[in-house]
């Protein structure tokens, strides 16, 4: 084998020997790093499925148009005849006001409010389906439907959509803050749990330096230490997550069916479960990096 | 003693200090701790190829200095030391590393790892140096039984005796087969019998063609044995 090689193989099992000496810190430090990644990992796994549950209902934006309460048939009429016109409307449908108080009637507790009401509250309203989902084509047909005449509101049903998405990006940016500041943290876990080591390895460092050790040859199975240690905590984030994605997939998928909508909460992907491990590996290897460095020089 | 042949002066220098016949060569050498006063004031001296050199001289008069400037743990803050005809005070820090492979060290204190067996302690160098495992085994057992500990492989260093340890030790600067062997001490402490073993070994490994170089505050166990001779005190060569 090459020596190059050698000294690797060498300096991994030197740092699972470490390891094996003391399991418990071992163990408690990977924890820790685990739980701290898991933060982050979570909220970027209920982000990822947010973004996939508005990205499904943005593919097909809405605009509800109501007409006057006391629009007369004709101008109903003669909007239906304007919609139909119109290039940018791709689908249409009339929803009569009395069918929509006939719906209302049967949603639960509705129907005796109804009853007391002494006429329909409720306009005639078009629903229709645009021939583009261009933000800009939206809000240029939204502008010309307002302008049409005894139309009393028009409601673009994406805009929640949009609003959502704007708020899972600040959560998404908040999230990279955590994660940066939460890495740093991690950073000094890592520095601290390397510094212990270092400390109790300490004569074996010396004496090997002594016998023409390189800082190379002392640095490495640290090195190899703080990665296995990343991966362990990297490990231990990845099945938090998925325990957390089992655990609210039910009552999310239960909130969501409230709101009309399906979501089936999915565990990370495999882009983002690379992505965990590898930062989990960054970290450890500096927060190894800083430490030993600091030894060294100070040695 | 041949104290006779031991190169202190400058003339004296350019004829046994040749680079074929010294193995380390001082020159003009002096040393002091940072912040501390000198502890080694312009030394002059050459050690030859394969002679067996005792450095005397009493506590703090600067022997173990001199051997950790030899292997380069600490820089001379003038002069130049030269090793295998190498100037060693101008080498580069990521070189001092192969210098001290290529000598053997044994400390006043022995620097044993004792949460290891015998065999782990003498394989450090040779892992240090890379050295394959299957000739790595065969080196610590030719070196554990040139100093009398084969078959003592797996036992702790603690289960050893102070005499034993110091052959261990010996074994651990060996086993790379060093062109030099420095040796800091190493029969204090030892009782008379201990301390000529540990003589003797030293002897053995002079006549196999290496130099060794020896300090010690106690010069009368290498009577019975031809030596060159070097006396420190206070930082001067007497």
């Amino acid at each position: 084998m090459n020596p190059w090689l050698r000294h690797h193989r060498d300096a991994l099992f030197t740092a699972l020997a470490r390891l094996k000496t003391s399991p418990l810190n071992a163990f408690l430090a990977s924890l820790a790093l685990g739980i701290v990644l898991a933060l982050p990992a979570t909220g970027e796994m209920l982000v990822l499925n947010f973004i996939r549950l508005a990205g499904l209902v943005s593919t097909k934006p809405q605009i509800s148009l109501f007409m006057a309460q006391d629009a007369p048939a004709a101008a109903v009429a003669d909007v239906d005849k304007r919609l139909h016109a119109l290039r940018g409307v791709k689908e249409l449908r009339f929803v009569p006001k009395a069918d929509a108080l006939a719906r209302l009637k049967k949603s639960e507790g509705m129907a005796a409010v109804i009853e007391s009401l002494p006429q329909n509250p409720l306009p005639d309203a078009f629903i229709i389906l645009p021939a583009s989902d261009q933000p800009e084509s939206l809000e240029a047909l939204k502008a010309d439907l307002a302008r049409m005449p005894k139309v009393a509101q028009v409601q673009l049903d994406s805009a929640w959509v949009k609003r959502l998405d704007a708020m899972l990006r600040l959560g998404r940016t908040a999230l990279a803050i955590l994660a940066g500041l939460l890495g740093v943290a991690l950073v000094a876990v890592t520095f601290n749990t390397i510094r212990l080591q270092i400390l109790t390895q300490r004569d074996e460092i010396e004496v090997s330096r002594l016998l023409g050790a390189s800082d190379g040859f002392i640095r490495r199975p640290f090195y190899y230490s703080g990665l296995i240690q990343g991966l362990l905590g990297g490990a231990v984030a990845w099945l938090l997550v998925l325990g957390a994605t089992e655990a609210l997939r039910e009552p999310l998928g239960a909130m969501a069916a409230a709101y009309s909508l399906s979501l089936t909460l999915s565990h990370l992907p495999a882009e983002e479960t690379v992505l965990l491990f590898a930062v989990a590996l960054l970290l450890g290897y500096v927060g190894t990096w800083l430490s030993v460095r600091r030894f060294l020089r100070e040695a | 003693m041949r104290s006779d042949l031991l190169c202190f002066s400058s003339a004296s220098l350019r004829l046994c200090g040749s680079k074929k016949l010294s193995m380390i060569r001082f020159e003009r050498v002096s040393m002091a701790y940072p912040g501390g006063k000198e502890v080694l004031h312009d030394l002059h001296f050459v050690v030859p190829k394969g002679s067996l050199t005792v450095l005397t001289g009493p506590s703090g008069a600067g022997k173990s200095t001199l051997l950790k400037l030899i292997a380069a743990l600490e820089r001379p803050i003038g002069g130049s030391i030269e090793v295998n005809g190498q100037d060693i005070t101008i080498l580069p820090r990521g070189a001092l590393p192969f210098l001290r492979r290529s000598l053997g060290l044994i400390f006043q204190e022995k620097k044993l790892l004792y949460d290891r067996s015998v065999y782990a302690n003498v394989l450090l160098p040779l892992s240090i140096s890379g050295e394959p495992p299957s000739d790595a085994v065969k080196r610590v057992r030719a070196a554990l039984d040139k100093v009398g500990l084969l078959g003592r492989e797996k036992e702790n260093p603690h289960t050893l005796s102070g005499g034993e340890q110091q052959r261990l030790a010996i074994a651990r600067a060996i086993v790379n087969r060093p062109g030099i062997l420095l040796a800091d001490e190493p029969t204090a402490g030892l009782d008379a019998a201990y301390t000529g073993e540990i003589v003797a070994l030293l002897a053995s490994f002079q006549r196999a063609g290496v130099t060794v170089l020896v300090t010690t505050h106690d010069e009368a166990p290498f009577a019975d044995v031809e030596t060159r001779r070097l006396a420190l005190d206070k930082g001067r060569l007497v």
